[in-house]
C-alpha cells in the first residue's frame, strides 16, 4: 500500500485528504509515481468523470500509465519529470474555465508545485483536492542559500547547495512548495546528530 | 492632513468607533431610494475603507434609537465626503423612513467607523458582480476601486424596472462594456448558468440583493462546482417584530422584557448593558452571546452559526434572533 499516517504536526504542515470525486464542468488531475493509484480509485467509483477528465502524470519509474489510459481520460499526457509537466500544467491552468476541479496526488513535492501553479491562477487552493501516495520524501529549501532539493530523505540533511547542516523543518511554504531547512550546528559548528531517515 | 484619533469619547466600545458627522446633502434617486451624503462635523478627513465596507447609522428618533447598517457607496478614495443610498421600507421597522422623512441637511448624526464583511479577494482574476435593486450598493464603491486599480470586472444587476433602476444610468455611460442591466418588467432577467459557464479560472462571484436572489446564486454556482471560496455574498437582515419575550442576563443580573417591535440586542442596550455588535444584521459575528439556559424555542435568523449550533441551542446572535418560551438565561 502507497499510503502513509503522517503524525500530527505543526499548523504550518500541509495536510491531505482522500481524493473524491466532485460535480463540476470538467477535472483535471495532476500525479506523479504512486499518486496514480489514488487517481485509479476516485475513477473505478466514479467511470463517468474520465470524459471530462485531463490527466498529467509523471511516472517517477512506476508502471501506472497503461492503467490510467485505459480509463479513456478526454486527455493524458505523460512526462519524465515535472519540470518538464509544468509548462503544460500552466497552459492548461491559463486556458481553464471556473467549474474545474483540480486533483493532485503523489509526492508532497508534486502536490505542492502543483498547487502553487494553480493558485498563481488563483484559484483558491482550500478548493483542491489532495492525497499523498508513495515516498515521504520532500522538497526543501535552505533557509541560508535558498537553494532547494528535491527528494530529501534523511534529516539532519547536508544542504545540496551550500553545504551547511540542516535540520529539516515542518515549517512549510506553499509560495515555495518546500520544507523549510535551517543550519542545526550553528551554535557549535560540527556538532551534529548522526541522520536518520524521516520518520524513522 | 491631520487625522484626528478615533473619537476617545465614545461612551461605550461595544461597536465600531463612532465618527461626529452632519448631512450635508439628500439627493432623491427615484420613487424609493435617496443618498445621504456625510461630513465630519469638526471638518477632519474620514478614513479609508475598501469596496464592500459598511457604516452603522445611529438614528435618534424620539426616545427610540436605532442603528441600522448601510453600504457605503461613495468613491473609498474620497475622504471628504461618505455617502449611503437607503431604500424606502414602508414595511420595515421604521429605520428607512426615519431616514426619509426626519432627516434634514445640517442635522448632526453619529455613524460608525467603517467594517468590510463584503470585501472583495484581490487575488481574484476577474471579479463577477451580481446585484439585485438597492443590493447594487456596496458594488458601486468596488466598482469605484477596481477602475482606480485597473481591475477586471463585470456587473449584471436587475431591477424592477427603468424608473426604480437606481444609479443605472451613471454606471451604463461610465461603464457600458462592463454593466448588463436587466430589468424585471421586461421579463428581461440574468441568464446566470450561461453567465457562470465559462467564466475564467481565477474568477470570484459575489451576490448583493433579495434573499431570493442570493440563494439562486450560490446553489446555482455551486450545482457548476464553482468554489464556496470563489462566491461572496452579503445580506443584512433586518430584526424581524415577534412576540414579546423576557431574558435575564445573568452577569448583569437583570431581567429585559423584549418589546415585539425591538431586537434582543436593543432591549438589552436599553437597559445599559454592555453589548458587543458590528454589524447588527446577522452575518459579522460579533455579537454572539452564550445561552446558560433555556426552556422553549428559539428563533435563529442569523448567517453566522452553524445549523449544528443553532439546533443545539447553546448561542444566539441577539441582533436577528428572537425566543419563544418560558425561560432564558443569558451570560451577558
Amino acid at each position: 500500500m502507497s499510503t502513509f499516517n503522517f503524525p500530527e504536526s505543526i499548523r504550518s504542515r500541509p495536510v491531505y485528504g482522500t481524493l473524491q470525486a466532485q460535480v463540476g464542468k470538467s477535472h483535471l488531475m495532476i500525479a506523479d509515481a504512486h499518486g496514480a493509484e489514488a487517481v485509479l480509485e476516485m475513477a473505478a467509483k466514479e467511470p463517468a468523470m474520465m470524459a471530462q477528465s485531463h490527466i498529467i502524470y509523471i511516472p517517477k519509474g512506476m508502471q501506472f500509465g497503461l492503467q490510467i489510459q485505459a480509463l479513456k481520460p478526454a486527455q493524458y499526457y505523460e512526462g519524465p519529470s515535472y519540470a518538464a509537466a509544468v509548462s503544460r500544467i500552466k497552459r492548461v491552468l491559463s486556458d481553464a474555465a471556473m467549474g474545474l476541479q483540480i486533483y493532485l496526488s503523489g509526492t508532497e513535492g508534486l502536490i505542492g508545485q502543483a498547487q502553487y501553479e494553480v493558485m498563481q491562477a488563483g484559484f483558491d487552493y482550500t478548493a483542491i483536492q489532495t492525497e499523498h501516495r508513495g515516498s515521504v520524501a520532500r522538497r526543501m529549501q535552505c533557509v541560508h542559500c535558498k537553494g532547494i532539493t528535491e527528494d530529501v530523505m534523511i534529516d539532519p540533511f547536508q544542504c545540496s547547495h551550500c553545504g551547511l547542516n540542516l535540520f529539516v523543518r515542518d515549517h512549510y511554504s506553499r509560495r515555495l512548495a518546500a520544507f523549510q531547512g535551517v543550519c542545526i550546528d550553528a551554535e557549535e559548528p560540527g556538532n551534529v546528530p548522526p541522520s536518520v531517515e524521516l520518520y524513522s | 492632513m491631520n487625522v484626528p484619533a478615533p473619537n476617545s469619547t465614545a461612551p461605550k466600545l461595544t461597536g465600531a468607533e463612532k465618527i461626529d458627522v452632519t448631512i450635508t446633502a439628500i439627493v432623491p434617486l427615484n420613487d424609493l431610494v435617496t443618498r445621504f451624503e456625510f461630513k465630519r462635523s469638526d471638518g477632519s478627513l474620514f478614513p479609508t475603507f475598501s469596496g464592500g465596507a459598511h457604516t452603522v447609522v445611529e438614528m435618534q428618533d424620539g426616545d427610540r434609537k436605532r442603528l441600522n447598517p448601510y453600504s457605503l457607496m461613495s468613491d473609498p478614495a474620497n475622504r471628504e465626503t461618505f455617502a449611503i443610498s437607503v431604500r424606502r421600507d414602508d414595511e420595515g421597522r421604521g429605520g428607512s423612513l426615519f431616514m426619509h422623512n426626519k432627516v434634514k441637511i445640517g442635522d448632526p448624526m453619529v455613524i460608525s467607523y467603517p467594517v468590510n464583511l463584503f470585501s472583495l479577494d484581490l487575488r481574484a482574476r476577474k471579479h463577477l458582480f451580481i446585484a439585485g435593486g438597492i443590493g447594487i450598493t456596496p458594488f458601486l464603491a468596488q466598482i469605484k476601486q477596481l477602475v482606480r486599480t485597473n481591475g477586471n470586472w463585470e456587473l449584471h444587476y436587475s431591477c424592477r424596472n427603468a424608473s426604480l433602476g437606481s444609479y443605472v444610468d451613471e454606471l451604463t455611460q461610465k461603464y457600458p462594456h462592463s454593466v448588463h442591466i436587466h430589468y424585471d418588467d421586461e421579463k428581461d432577467f440574468i441568464d446566470l448558468e450561461n453567465l457562470l459557464h465559462g467564466q475564467p479560472i481565477g474568477t470570484h462571484l459575489y451576490v448583493c440583493g433579495p434573499k431570493g436572489m442570493i440563494e439562486w446564486v450560490r446553489s446555482t454556482a455551486g450545482a457548476a462546482g464553482w468554489p464556496t471560496a470563489h462566491i461572496h455574498y452579503e445580506e443584512f437582515l433586518a430584526p424581524k417584530p415577534g412576540k414579546p419575550f423576557a431574558v435575564r442576563l445573568a452577569k448583569s443580573g437583570v431581567t429585559v422584557k423584549v418589546g415585539a417591535h425591538e431586537s434582543l440586542l436593543e432591549a438589552i442596550e436599553r437597559l445599559g448593558v454592555e453589548a458587543p455588535y458590528l454589524c447588527r444584521g446577522g452575518a459579522c459575528g460579533q455579537c454572539e452571546t452564550d445561552v446558560i439556559e433555556s426552556d422553549g424555542a428559539f428563533m435563529h435568523r442569523d448567517h453566522w452559526l452553524e445549523d449544528e449550533e443553532k439546533a443545539l441551542g447553546v448561542k444566539i446572535m441577539p441582533c436577528v434572533s428572537r425566543f419563544e418560551g418560558k425561560t432564558l438565561v443569558l451570560d451577558r
